[in-house]
């Protein structure tokens, strides 16, 4: 194959990857999510090696495929399964066909500031605090940007071609309930846009070669690679076509040097060369790249790095007792936050959630929402679940067969129904029955176990609580009528249970269908 | 083929057409509605049938659905579609019945038949695992989703006393007739849910009627707009843990079907199919009182048939 095709190859198969992730994470009527998700986070770098650390099979193994590839071609990774690169790549093409004058350049090395992010990364993750890598993994921070800004906006636009249909008396199309909508997130979120978008507007990769841990591990692999592009000096007219189309920014001109460690492998230069000066072979060209001079502010700037590094991680073994928090005058104060079906429970999850918010953008009945402070500092932007927006459906497990690390692991539909996220608490100075004297039953109404159940109270029926049946899907919580205060809410389980399965006695079943109406 | 024998056989074909949309079907009411002179039962029960089998015999002897559905008209079934589960646990109206009832609007001339409910549990989930979509959609009606605020609008309940205002969804308020399809189920804190109850799933804030005194407020809703037949579905009956339930345990199956267009008096008659007594569940009291209907059936015309 001519090295030409090498770029269209890579342009068709990054589509593909962006695609899927595109209609995983936007899928408004929540069909296609367990369909596709499994193939498309199997090759997802990072969530592949946390889930690998929970279930060590080789269904959970598409990061060694990555690893190989990247030994033998370089960064394969980044140029085509990305999301986040792919994102980057369209952003910077639209740029440059908006200005055609716009070309790349080549740019600083930033050696030093990488290989920092990503030992603080790596650091904090060690330590059992995933902040770091929740705000700068590719994929994840994708999914962040997906689900936290083009999913509303694409929610409000269903909802108003809906509007318009409904006029029409059309249903087939359907206005969906936005449940949760937190301004915080979409600004966080956007924030995320923006950077990512500054950074490649112009600067295409920058991102990738200075800030993305992903990015930097793959390039330090690159280094070792079997086959790499580099540049054959007795070839080279110096004609410069492939620096302009360099995103990363890796070929120095001057000195007629690729640096295969920044080189995300989007061949642009080697189908722009006229004179096979740039080969993609394994008898590459070597030459050591010039040593850069360390000097003062460097100094500086490691250190203090490393100083916010620690103190990141030390904020984050402070606050280890998850979720623990305000012990203050608010009458219903959780101890701890419900964590999704399928994470064995807090601690757990916390320190392996990259909080990609696949399962975000999955949950049907919308209950999985991304935490901001529920969790505690560690666990910001990991889904939790919130009860003020919508409670666990009963028999769903959708959560749990979409997570790509394995934070949510897979449950049976039989073995949720007595798994114990949380139990309940019933505060009775809350409750319609007890301050308004009427009947009220919200609560037990929605409870699929009855571990909430009414019972006579003073010519009433007030709840009663059985919480060896409460499975914590927070259905009592989200019915509770009361304001401000819900009556009845769910306090997570550290680690998650299991509950008791209600055995009832049979209704007598035989009946005289031949008898007289009682009227 | 000239221009007149165009004409000609356009003509004929349009009447031959005509002509057996509008009394092919005549023979299904036929049977029953040449013995009695229709429409003066007040209500009919029946049982020991199926559920589409019990509605035909039993809507016949009311004058079938061309008693309550004229020509070109929009009609709303609004059956409980509350809760994620099968038909056979009961927690939802029976999807035969649904079909049926369907069914015979289209028959009596019916433009339109939408189906919807504001759900407890996941709307799609409930549509889909209480079979009620599929069921509907095979009739032919158009199933709406409830589950957004949107589809909503602000209406006076001129004659309520707690509940003055409520949000109800757009259809009921656009649509020529309401046919309400409850299923009969026992309830954790009014007792026993039918077709008074089944009023909450046309508006949006639920929690409002259980802050504000529930029974009151299943009383004052129905006052606002009265459904033009109430058909009850007591085919499989939650005795117990309802309106959800745990398990078909919790099902009895009665086999039974009351219809009529006081609301109140099938209420009634369906308590009293479930062993209690009407005058003791709050909210059928408070609506006599109301004067929307009665509780006392020995006053009605009531038509018992036993299969």
């Amino acid at each position: 194959m001519s090295p030409a095709y090498y770029k269209k190859l890579r342009i068709l198969i990054s589509l593909l990857f962006f695609l899927f992730t595109t209609t995983v994470f936007l899928d408004i009527t929540n069909n296609v999510q367990v369909i596709l998700s499994p193939w498309l986070v199997y090759l997802q770098f990072v969530p592949s090696i946390l889930k690998f650390l929970s279930v060590p099979a080789l269904t959970a193994g598409g990061f060694i495929i990555i690893l190989v590839l990247n030994i033998s071609f370089g960064r394969i990774y980044c140029s085509s399964v990305c999301p986040l690169g792919t994102l980057q790549d369209i952003i910077s093409y639209t740029a440059r066909k908006l200005n055609k004058k716009k070309h790349f350049s080549s740019s600083a090395n930033y050696r030093i500031l990488r290989y920092l992010v990503f030992a603080a990364t790596l650091i904090s993750f060690i330590a059992g605090n995933l902040i770091l890598l929740n705000i700068l993994e590719p994929f994840s921070n994708t999914g962040k940007i997906f689900t936290n800004v083009f999913r509303p906006i694409i929610l409000l636009a269903n909802n108003f071609i809906a509007f318009v249909f409904e006029r029409l008396n059309i249903y087939a199309v359907y206005q969906i309930e936005i449940k949760s909508l937190s301004i915080d997130l979409i600004f966080i979120s956007s924030a995320f846009l923006i950077v990512i978008w500054i950074m490649s507007f112009s600067k295409g990769r920058l991102f990738c070669n200075t800030i993305c841990p992903v990015g930097t591990i793959l390039g330090l692999l690159a280094k070792y690679s079997f086959v790499k592009i580099s540049i054959n000096k007795n070839r080279c007219t110096s004609c410069n076509l492939c620096e302009k189309v360099c995103k990363s920014g890796c070929i120095d001109k001057e000195a007629k040097q690729l640096d295969f460690e920044r080189c995300v492998c989007c061949y642009n230069c080697l189908s722009v060369c006229p004179n096979e000066g740039i080969i993609f072979s394994k008898y590459y060209f070597t030459d050591k790249l010039k040593e850069t001079k360390i000097d003062v502010d460097k100094r500086e700037f490691i250190s203090k790095t490393l100083l916010y590094t620690l103190t990141i991680t030390g904020i984050s073994l402070a606050q280890k007792r998850i979720g623990s928090k305000r012990e203050s005058t608010i009458p219903v104060s959780k101890n701890f936050t419900v964590s999704p079906p399928g994470s064995i429970g807090l601690s757990t999850f916390t320190s392996r959630c990259t909080a990609c918010h696949l399962c975000v953008s999955s949950c049907p009945a919308q209950v999985l929402q991304p935490a901001l402070w529920e969790y505690g500092f560690a666990g910001i932007l990991q889904p939790y679940m919130d009860y003020s927006a919508s409670y666990c459906t009963y028999e769903c497990v959708i959560c749990g067969n979409v997570c790509p690390t394995g934070a949510i692991l897979p449950v049976s539909i039989e073995d949720k129904k007595t798994l114990q996220i949380g139990k309940t608490t019933f505060i009775k100075k809350n409750c319609i029955v007890e301050t308004e004297k009427t009947e009220c039953g919200a609560c037990a109404e929605h409870c699929p176990t009855k571990a909430v159940k009414m019972v006579p109270y003073n010519k009433l029926h007030i709840p009663e609580i059985k919480n060896e049946y409460c499975v914590g899907c927070g259905a009592c919580e989200h019915a509770c009528p009361t304001i401000p205060y819900k009556a009845i809410y769910v306090e997570g389980n550290p680690v998650h249970q299991i509950a008791k399965k209600r055995s009832e006695e049979k209704i007598k079943r035989e009946i005289d269908f031949k008898s007289d109406f009682p009227f | 083929m000239n221009r007149r024998e165009f004409f000609r056989k356009s003509f004929k074909t349009g009447v031959l057409t005509s002509a057996t949309l509008a009394f092919g079907k005549y023979k299904d009411f036929f049977p029953y509605s040449e013995f009695i002179s229709p429409t003066t039962y007040d209500l009919v029960a029946i049982k020991g049938g199926e559920p589409d089998v019990m509605f035909d015999k039993a809507i016949a002897t009311l004058g079938g659905m061309k008693t309550f559905i004229k020509k070109g008209q929009t009609v709303i079934v609004k059956p409980n579609i509350g809760w994620d589960v099968s038909p056979e646990r009961g927690g939802n109206t029976n999807p035969v019945l649904v079909n049926r009832i369907i069914k015979r609007c289209f028959e009596a001339g019916a433009k339109d038949v939408y189906v919807f409910d504001h759900t407890c549990d996941d709307w799609k989930r409930c549509y889909s695992n209480s079979g009620i979509e599929r069921a509907a959609k095979d009739a032919g009606a158009k199933v709406v989703s409830g589950a957004s605020e949107g589809y909503y609008q602000e209406v006076a309940v001129k004659r309520g006393e707690v509940m003055k205002n409520a949000k109800v969804h757009e259809l009921i308020l656009s649509s020529d007739v309401f046919i309400n399809v409850p299923i009969l189920k026992s309830h954790g804190s009014t007792e026993v849910t039918i077709g008074m109850k089944n009023l909450m799933g046309i508006v949006w804030d639920r929690g409002f009627w259980h802050r504000n005194d529930l029974h009151k407020c299943i009383a004052d809703f129905a006052s606002y707009r009265k459904p033009d037949l109430t058909i009850v579905d007591a085919y499989y009956v939650m005795k117990k843990n309802g309106p959800r339930g745990i398990s078909t345990d919790d099902i009895l199956t009665m086999k039974s079907q009351l219809i009529g267009r006081d609301m109140v008096a099938v209420d009634s008659a369906a308590a009293r199919l479930f062993g209690v007594d009407p005058k003791k569940i709050d909210y059928i009291k408070f609506a006599e009182e109301m004067k929307l209907g009665t509780t006392d059936l020995n006053k009605l015309s009531i038509n018992r048939i036993i299969m």
